[in-house]
């Protein structure tokens, strides 16, 4: 345990020593900003025209902010999550350092825990910049902040589960790029294998549908905490990391 | 202290290592000379855990590399051949991350970085960032990061390599002044070092072990003759080389003279003679014919003939030959 946290400060010193955690930050707040103003735009303009036409249309902060806001950061972050996984082991394997890392008196699961939850603490922090403009409305409105703290943990989960894919993929090779671009792509399809339930409903489209990292976010997004969804998330992460671990174990016999 | 039986790596192409045994004893400092590509690398990499073997075995202070890995990584200090580095990291900070990877806690690592900072003189750059260092300061980081943990062994991969020559002497003298309290191996391509640094020489090629010995004993083994070189020029612009040839091998106990170079005013000789001493006679014979005697030093390439000899290897040979006269001709 003191081996992870030792690789996982020092991750982290790593995103913060170099522009790459504050331009994902800076970029995640510009984002998610216009996403928040847009849809509390939109609520404003609901309420004025409920207002007018004199009859009060039930208007939930929860249910039409809260909710698709949540279900939007999931996919700003599907785009941000390659950007924080790519270097994690592609860069110690083009400058030397995993040898470093590989001849320690550590074993490689540490040194992978340690990496992932680095670039989970990154993905929360981004979390947190979203949660200043959730705060606003806990400022001018009362939302219930239970459904919130749920879809927090979903995106967490889901983020967890996408930052173990891509943590593998980076083992795979030395290039960042490659890294970066390859995880991009598994985790757009991640997100788009849900598409096929729209058309087919035989056996194997409802399980390219069950495995699309997108459905198992939409019960965390309503405010419910499904056990069913919760442990797919947590599979996904534990085969993540268990690839991470044997890619990392074959590099002693490939080299 | 170290034990190394059959180790052998084999890629689907090739055969890095080809039953590698040798045994170093507690204390000893150990060159591993072979030219680029001989194997050198991986078979460190066997002994520090980094790649497994594909058969034999390898036992560091008792323990085995594939059984009790992290018991072996404990008592290793090892230097890969690009000194493992994060550029974004000051020197100390490094080196205490390093401490923490390697077991080392509070007052204890902090003693320890201390002492390897002053060790290996990078105390002067304790808060730069490492991607600003020099090629020198950045190798005696890595030699710091390799010391941290006061291990039984440590394993350095051409830790000269890249240095200019005053720094190389330097690194030398630290890696000598480590001796004694460490086991060490280090490899090299540059013979002169293995001759200065080291005391025991495992030569390799082709993956294959192609002698194992001391250094005494190998250029003892090589030098069954005296081997003498003179270099010989005329007072007025020209020289009759074959003159002398002539007046050397007339020196009593030279058994046989060979022109290495002849330049219109520059001539060498190596002079090969029984065992005895006759360069007091050379250069007698040399002056007393009314010629400029420019140089007179022992052949000392010894270990460079018996290294092309047992690898034999001809381009290797000459890019050896040509690392060797460039660091000379620098220093």
């Amino acid at each position: 345990m003191r081996n992870v946290l030792i690789i996982a400060r020092k991750e982290l010193r790593s995103y913060f020593a170099s522009p790459i955690a504050y331009l994902l930050l800076t970029m995640f707040a510009l984002i998610f900003g216009f996403f928040f103003w847009n849809s509390l735009g939109y609520f404003v303009l609901m309420g004025m025209e409920s207002q007018m036409r004199g009859q009060m249309m039930p208007m939930n902060l929860n249910e039409m902010i809260i909710r698709p806001l949540l279900s939007n950061v999931g996919v700003i972050g599907l785009f941000f999550i390659p950007m924080i996984t790519m270097r994690l082991f592609a860069e110690e394997k083009r400058s030397g350092t995993i040898e470093l890392l590989a001849t320690s008196p550590i074993r490689d699961i540490e040194v992978i825990i340690g990496k992932w939850l680095a670039a989970v603490s990154l993905y929360a922090c981004m979390l947190l910049v979203a949660a200043v403009n959730f705060a606003f409305l806990f400022k001018y409105g009362k939302p219930d902040w239970k459904p919130l703290l749920i879809g927090y943990l979903g995106l967490l989960l889901q983020a967890g589960a996408l930052l173990a894919v891509g943590t593998f993929i980076s083992t795979l090779t030395k290039n960042q790029i490659i890294a970066g671009a390859a995880t991009f792509g598994v985790c757009l399809l991640l997100w788009v294998l849900e598409w096929v339930s729209g058309y087919e409903t035989a056996a194997w489209a409802q399980v390219l549908a069950y495995m699309s990292i997108i459905t198992h976010f939409e019960s965390f997004a309503k405010g419910v905490l499904d056990l069913k969804d919760a442990i797919f998330y947590v599979t996904v992460i534990f085969l993540g990391l268990f690839f991470t671990a044997r890619s990392m174990e074959s590099l002693r016999w490939r080299s | 202290m170290i034990t190394v039986k059959e180790l052998t790596k084999r890629y689907a192409r090739n055969t890095a290592v080809d039953h590698i045994s040798f045994e170093v004893t507690k204390g000893q400092i150990v060159g591993f000379l072979g030219p680029n590509g001989a194997g050198k690398t991986t078979t460190m990499r066997m002994l520090t855990g980094f790649l497994s073997p594909t058969s034999g075995s390898a036992t560091v202070a008792g323990y085995d590399v594939l059984e009790q890995p992290l018991e072996v990584k404990k008592r290793i200090g090892y230097l890969p051949e690009t000194p493992p580095l994060y550029p974004e990291m000051e020197t100390a900070e490094y080196l205490t991350f390093v401490g923490q990877l390697k077991g080392l806690r509070g007052t204890e690592l902090r003693r320890r970085l201390d002492y390897v900072c002053d060790r290996c003189a990078v105390a002067d750059v304790k808060n730069k960032l490492l991607g600003k260092l020099s090629k020198g300061y950045r190798q005696r980081v890595g030699l710091a990061q390799a010391i941290i943990h006061n291990p039984d062994v440590l394993i350095l991969d051409e830790p000269t390599a890249g240095l200019d020559p005053k720094q190389i002497n330097e690194t030398r003298d630290l890696i000598k002044s480590l001796g004694g309290d460490h086991t060490i191996i280090l490899s090299t391509h540059i013979l002169p070092e293995v001759e200065q640094t080291c005391e025991q020489v495992l030569i390799i090629n082709k993956g294959k072990l192609v002698a194992t010995d001391s250094v005494q004993n190998l250029q003892n083994r090589a030098r069954g003759a005296e081997s003498v070189l003179v270099e010989v020029s005329g007072r007025n612009g020209s020289l009759d080389f074959a003159a002398v040839q002539q007046r050397l091998e007339q020196v009593a106990g030279v058994s046989r003279v060979v022109v290495k170079q002849s330049h219109p005013n520059r001539n060498s000789f190596e002079v090969e003679s029984r065992k005895g001493f006759v360069r007091g006679d050379l250069a007698r014979a040399v002056v007393e014919s009314g010629w400029d005697l420019n140089e007179l030093r022992p052949a000392a390439m010894s270990l460079e003939e018996i290294f092309l000899q047992l690898t034999g290897t001809e381009a290797a040979a000459k890019d050896e030959e040509k690392e060797e006269v460039a660091v000379k001709g620098a220093s």
